[in-house]
């Protein structure tokens, strides 16, 4: 019983499932799916490669600085990071005073009360603080963004595909619209065009412009790849701060775990030892 | 019950003998996993996945309880208390990382458990009631697993749930009901995440629950083995203590290796970009897509594009969906061949590693895949071969095909010598 039913039951799955496949194969072999517009003059994000990639990778402090200078001078005009406090900067390189003077000279306040009235306020942030954002909340970044809402960058490099990849190539990408653009797909108003973005046209003005917006204290040349690479090194160490030490246990692991497998391997050889030599008599 | 032949349990000190009186938990243990459980001499590696799946379990108990010490199941904060876990607890990197990519190794394992079993015919007779509370423990790991994903309310969380608990929208009466129980309202929010942590909490110790009457189970007729020939005789095993847990205590060392690879130097290889913003309902990601181990049952789901009759296309995929997974209740009456071991039976090998084995690929692929063709089309034709394969070929084959012989003994076939009969 149980079969014959199987039987009918599979016929009918089978029988859909093949039959949904012969008119998809037609379909596809008379009517070949197009390529869209998006997806013609779409472009995978760019090569770059960042200190703290592969499993020996470390950061590049003073690149993450210059980061950081390139977040606070162009990109937190209109992008948070929430999850980012002020004393996290100690792991840059910055030491507490010098934290403490970043914070108390933010260009936006944290969010208080007043403790005399308890009404809202603000004040200076200190090192505890998160970093505040620039809009009080996401209705007024809309407004002031043409309704295209900055997002908040703390996990930036994990939020996308590609990565750090994604974020250099999209900061640094922005481009004239290709001639042979169709013209649906041509930059309306407000909207800028850059094919490393999925639908190729985005709300986001090139933030980078031109060769030293910022000026470096290092003496790195402040050309618009260069910046671009320094946020996104920056903008990996917001996303995943324990990144390294992610990397130095896992080898400390791997190597307690290997001797403990070789150890565990060989216990296992001897224990078998003679019930496998009766084995090798046969083969031999 | 066990082999005649077994060890038996003798406490050593006078404290193990007044314990083994009143209360024989170390006779238990004995005879489970000690030196008292006769187990085929000839287990090859891939009867090491079972013991794994249960330390990857345990891996993800142990971590999880530690997550939920710091986690805030809110929808207004459960995604800053997983980044709260992230950047200031301490280690808690290392615990949201094990806990996430372990649950990936865990369907490893238990993919690979599942896929011996489906070889080597372990569902067969006598061991039929260890395969249904196996078929029984994937179903509690993948609903575990589904709940654990939507806890973090990152946009894949929330679009997950979605999707998922939309899929009962399409029982015809009933469904809509059921949908906003399972979420407690119209749409996922607080109630949902707050009952799917509930439930995430809950499922793993009743999967812990149905593993020990699996093993239970399991020590009735004692392990299978690759010949599928039943032991006939002492020669034929070895006590499961030492010579099982050496080789599974090795290979837990190398399963760990991997696993500590990925968890440190690509945590999130297996996730999704989109899962790292925050869920917001009023933007839908481009492509929703489950966890990979959920790829293939995804893939036939959404391989039924058009309505057959009165029944919509949507209803199709969810009963396919599920039938694909209930089919396996019924695979030890659908396959009736009296071989066990598929080395023994030559075409549902060939079968076996042409068809089944690539088709659940090809769905895993299409499955993860964007629903546009030629994914879709794909999957259909692999999902047809799916159901194929356990409904039509396999009750068909047990009749048509011929067995090459079987050894006479596990001894015979690893020493080449015959079993001395047990006088």
């Amino acid at each position: 019983m149980v079969r014959f039913f199987g039987i009918l039951i599979g016929l009918f799955f089978a029988g859909m499932l093949f039959y949904s496949f012969g008119r998809g194969a037609v379909e596809y072999i008379s009517n070949p799916p197009v390529e869209t517009v998006e997806h013609e003059f779409h472009k995978e994000a760019k090569e770059v490669s960042f200190k703290s990639d592969g499993p020996f990778g470390k950061f590049d402090k003073q690149q993450l600085q210059r980061g950081f200078q390139v977040f606070k001078e162009v990109c937190s005009a209109c992008h948070s990071i929430r999850l980012v406090s002020f004393r996290n900067l100690e792991e840059l390189g910055y030491n507490e005073d010098e934290v403490k003077a970043i914070a108390a000279n933010w260009s936006i306040e944290s969010p208080s009360i007043d403790p005399d009235t308890g009404e809202a306020a603000t004040r200076p942030p200190i090192p505890a603080d998160k970093f505040p954002k620039p809009f009080a909340n996401d209705v007024a970044a809309g407004a002031a963004n043409n309704n295209a809402i900055p997002p908040d960058l703390s996990l930036i490099t994990k939020a996308r595909e590609g990565g750090a990849a994604y974020v250099y190539s999209l900061v640094s990408g922005y481009s004239d619209p290709p001639a042979n653009l169709p013209e649906a797909n041509r930059p309306g108003t407000g909207l800028h065009y850059n094919p490393y973005f999925a639908n190729l046209n985005l709300a986001m003005a090139p933030p980078l412009t031109g060769t030293d917006q910022v000026s470096y204290s290092d003496g790195t040349k402040a050309t618009v790849p260069q910046m671009a690479e320094d946020v996104s090194a920056f903008l990996i160490w917001t996303a995943e701060p324990s990144l390294i030490k992610q990397k130095q246990t896992g080898w400390a692991v791997l190597a307690f775990l290997l001797i403990a497998t070789i150890l565990g391997f060989l216990s296992y050889k001897t224990i078998w030892a003679d019930v496998k030599a009766e084995k090798k008599k046969k083969e031999a | 019950m066990s082999f005649p032949w077994a060890n038996q349990y003798k406490p050593t000190t006078e404290f193990g003998q007044w314990m083994d009186d009143r209360l024989p938990i170390g006779r238990m243990v004995y005879n489970s996993l000690g030196a008292g459980y006769p187990t085929p001499r000839n287990l090859n590696y891939m009867w090491n996945f079972g013991s794994l799946a249960g330390v990857f379990l345990v891996v993800q108990i142990v971590t999880g309880i530690i997550l939920a010490m710091h986690y805030a199941a809110n929808a207004n904060i459960a995604f800053d208390s997983v980044e709260h876990i992230m950047r200031d607890v301490n280690s808690g990197w290392m615990i949201r990382y094990a806990h996430a990519n372990g649950a990936s190794f865990f369907f490893i394992a238990i993919y690979l458990h599942i896929g011996r079993g489906l070889y080597y015919g372990s569902y067969k007779a006598p061991r039929e009631m260890i395969w249904l509370l196996g078929v029984v423990i994937y179903l509690l790991a993948m609903a575990t697993a589904f709940m654990g994903y939507v806890l973090p309310w990152g946009q894949m969380s929330f679009w997950g749930a979605k999707v998922i608990t939309g899929l009962f929208e399409a029982i015809p009466v009933v469904g809509k009901p059921i949908q906003e129980l399972l979420l407690g309202g119209f749409a996922p929010d607080n109630a949902a995440l707050n009952r799917f942590f509930s439930l995430h909490y809950l499922l793993p110790f009743v999967i812990a629950g149905v593993i020990i009457m699996h093993i239970w189970a399991l020590h009735i007729p004692g392990s299978s083995n690759p010949t599928g020939v039943n032991v006939k005789g002492p020669q034929d095993t070895v006590p499961f203590h030492p010579f099982y847990t050496a080789k599974d205590g090795w290979f837990i060392g190398l399963a760990l290796m991997f696993f500590t690879a990925l968890m440190f130097f690509m945590p999130n290889a297996l996730g999704h970009a989109d899962n790292y913003i925050p869920a917001n309902p009023l933007s839908t990601p481009a492509h929703i897509v489950p966890e990979w181990y959920f790829w293939p049952w995804y893939a036939i789901l959404r391989a039924f594009t058009f309505d057959f009759f009165f029944i919509p296309a949507k209803l199709l995929g969810v009963l396919a969906m599920f039938s694909a997974i209930l089919v396996w209740f019924f695979l030890p009456w659908l396959d009736q061949s009296p071989v066990r071991s598929g080395d023994y039976r030559p075409r549902f090998k060939k079968f076996f590693w042409f068809g089944l084995i690539p088709c659940v690929a090809i769905l895993g692929y299409c499955g993860g895949a964007p629903a546009e063709e030629p994914f879709v089309m794909l999957g259909q034709f692999a999902g047809g071969y799916y159901f194929a394969h356990f409904l039509i070929i396999l009750p068909l084959l047990s009749r048509l095909e011929k067995p090459e012989p079987l050894p006479n003994s596990i001894t015979e076939s690893v020493t080449g010598k015959p079993l001395k009969q047990a006088s």
